[in-house]
């Protein structure tokens, strides 16, 4: 019952996000770079149901917009941390010791970057944008996946079910997609959840310090940083982009600890 | 001579755990390996199929079919596991992945080694389900492992051991974790499947009168080596070591409380 709602909660959380992003590609309240200086900085209204920032820009629409490029950041950093993380992951733990210390020690020397310092590192290079936060928080978390990967298939090599695999004949492929994979599976899912929740609070911090998504493009992050400057006229502005932000993140987690328990056939409660 | 195993020796860092062992299974002949645990007997079947862990050292010469199997690489040994030799495990539970149906299981190494369609090798585990005795085939090779009892798994084992018709089979206290109703079940069922087929037995347990009842040889290891070979009828009428007297000891002990029971004229 509690994993059901935990699972519900995230997962609506997570669809509201990925409508909301959905919804910007064809219909937004307002032109979210339209400017009207006469419209400055107005509370909640009914014409403008979350106030307008400092040009006089719809806050909603921006939010609502803002959730495109905060979504793709997200999930294109999960894409690549997953895929270089799983396949470093079980490629070191199958492969003879001789490759397995050194890999072990270069997964050390990625995990100890840290993400948000890495990507300023990397948008001080190469310029800050979207594709410069996508890259340096998909290569920071894969360490990590690789890492917790590791660790599940380290503990499904020594089961029983491998050796009986191995006995039949299975070659190292076979095992891997066939017995590593699909055991493995419930840790990856809860794995990208976390990382999607991690990726996301990155580009917020990215963007809040000017280094992610670049204007005049709306980003949650960026909105955050200009609407504390005027906390003191009306402290309900950085709410909104943070609520979205909490929502987005809190959802992803959500959804990782329900799918966790969800996808392991023995608890559940019956099949045919 | 089908499997001629010279003076093999594993040893874990300087640890010995088998020691210097030697035997000869012909084809279709059936050796039983007793001994308690920690006595090398499951290392040593181990070691016969090749799926001893990285970190064991082993020396000596395991041949089967005149093929030198210690110095294969993993792929060439692939190619033999499961073909030519079967491998039934202890704990049928443990030795079934959790999350693919069993008829995938059991058709694994068919498809392994013929190539085989999974179409095809749905088919040909519902036949094998049949010839282990399970009822309702077409249901079986759909549930997962946690959806049947210990006995319908460990013919599952079996079945799946015996699929390519291997020229040898080892099995590795096939009944331990079994009770003792399905465990006479499936030894009857073992021994009349490994006649049908004509394979060689590798029958590893700590249970003599169980090793006695399935086969013809008896290898006795303790502390890692053989400490006495000889056919069933020979150990028990002269055996020479103290150990195997009192597994004999113990053996006949048992059976008399058994037959006891069975009368009913116990105390």
């Amino acid at each position: 019952m509690t994993r059901n709602r935990t699972l519900t909660i995230g997962a609506s959380c997570v669809i509201f996000s990925i409508f909301l992003a959905l919804l910007s590609l064809i219909w937004t309240p307002y032109d979210p770079l339209e400017m009207n200086s006469e419209l400055s900085l107005t509370g909640p209204s009914t014409a403008h149901w979350l106030g307008t920032d400092e040009n006089g820009r719809d806050i909603l629409s921006s939010i609502i917009v803002g959730s495109r490029a905060t979504l793709m950041t997200g999930i294109l950093a999960v894409i690549i941390c997953m895929v270089i993380g799983t396949s470093v992951g079980i490629a070191t733990s199958v492969a003879p010791k001789w490759v397995e210390m050194p890999a072990i020690f270069g997964i050390d020397i990625v995990l100890a970057l840290p993400t948000v310092l890495f990507a300023i590192v990397l948008a001080a290079v190469y310029g800050p944008s979207t594709w410069t936060a996508v890259f340096a928080i998909g290569i920071a978390l894969s360490a990590s996946v690789a890492q917790v990967t590791r660790r599940e298939v380290v503990v499904v090599l020594m089961a029983d079910y491998v050796m009986a695999a191995r006995a039949s004949g299975c070659g190292t492929w076979r095992i891997v997609t066939k017995h590593i994979l699909p055991n493995i599976r419930a840790s990856l899912f809860v794995q990208a959840s976390g990382a999607c929740a991690i990726a996301i609070l990155a580009e917020s911090t990215l963007s809040y310090l000017g280094l992610g998504t670049t204007p005049p493009a709306p980003s949650w992050g960026r909105m955050m940083a200009s609407f504390q400057q005027y906390l003191l006229i009306n402290p309900i502005f950085p709410l909104w982009p943070g609520l979205a932000i909490v929502i987005t993140v809190l959802g992803f987690n959500l959804l990782g600890d329900g799918l966790r328990e969800s996808l392991d056939p023995t608890l559940r409660q019956s099949e045919k | 001579m089908l499997l001629e195993v010279r003076n093999l020796t594993i040893r874990f860092g300087s640890t010995t755990v088998v020691d210097n062992v030697s035997f000869d299974v012909n084809a279709g002949e059936r050796l039983g390996i007793i001994g308690e645990s920690g006595s090398g007997k499951t290392l040593t079947s181990l070691a016969v199929i090749g799926l001893l862990p990285e970190t064991a050292d082993v020396s000596g010469s395991v041949k089967f079919n005149g093929k030198e199997l210690t110095n294969l690489s993993d792929r060439e040994l692939s190619s033999i596991r499961g073909k030519h030799i079967g491998m039934v495990f202890q704990e049928p539970l443990t030795a079934l992945n959790p999350l693919m149906r069993v008829g995938k299981q059991i058709a694994q190494p068919l498809r392994n080694h013929q190539g085989i369609s999974l179409k095809e090798g749905m088919k040909r585990a519902i036949a094998l389900c049949e010839r282990v005795g399970l009822p309702d085939p077409d249901r079986i090779v759909r549930s997962y492992p946690h959806q049947l009892s210990g006995g319908q798994r460990q013919r599952i084992g079996l079945a799946t051991a015996l699929a390519c018709s291997p020229a040898l089979l080892i099995a590795d206290e096939p009944t331990t974790a079994l009770d003792v109703t399905v465990q006479k079940e499936v030894l009857k069922l073992m021994n009349d499947l490994v006649s049908q087929e004509g394979s060689a037995l590798i029958f590893v347990s700590h249970d003599l009168p169980v090793v006695s009842s399935m086969t013809e040889r008896v290898a006795v290891m303790q502390h890692g080596k053989i400490i006495e070979l000889a056919s069933v009828g020979t150990l028990f009428a002269n055996a020479t070591d103290d150990y195997s007297k009192m597994l004999i000891r113990t053996a006949q002990l048992s059976d008399d409380s058994f037959t006891r029971l069975t009368t009913g004229s116990a105390q």
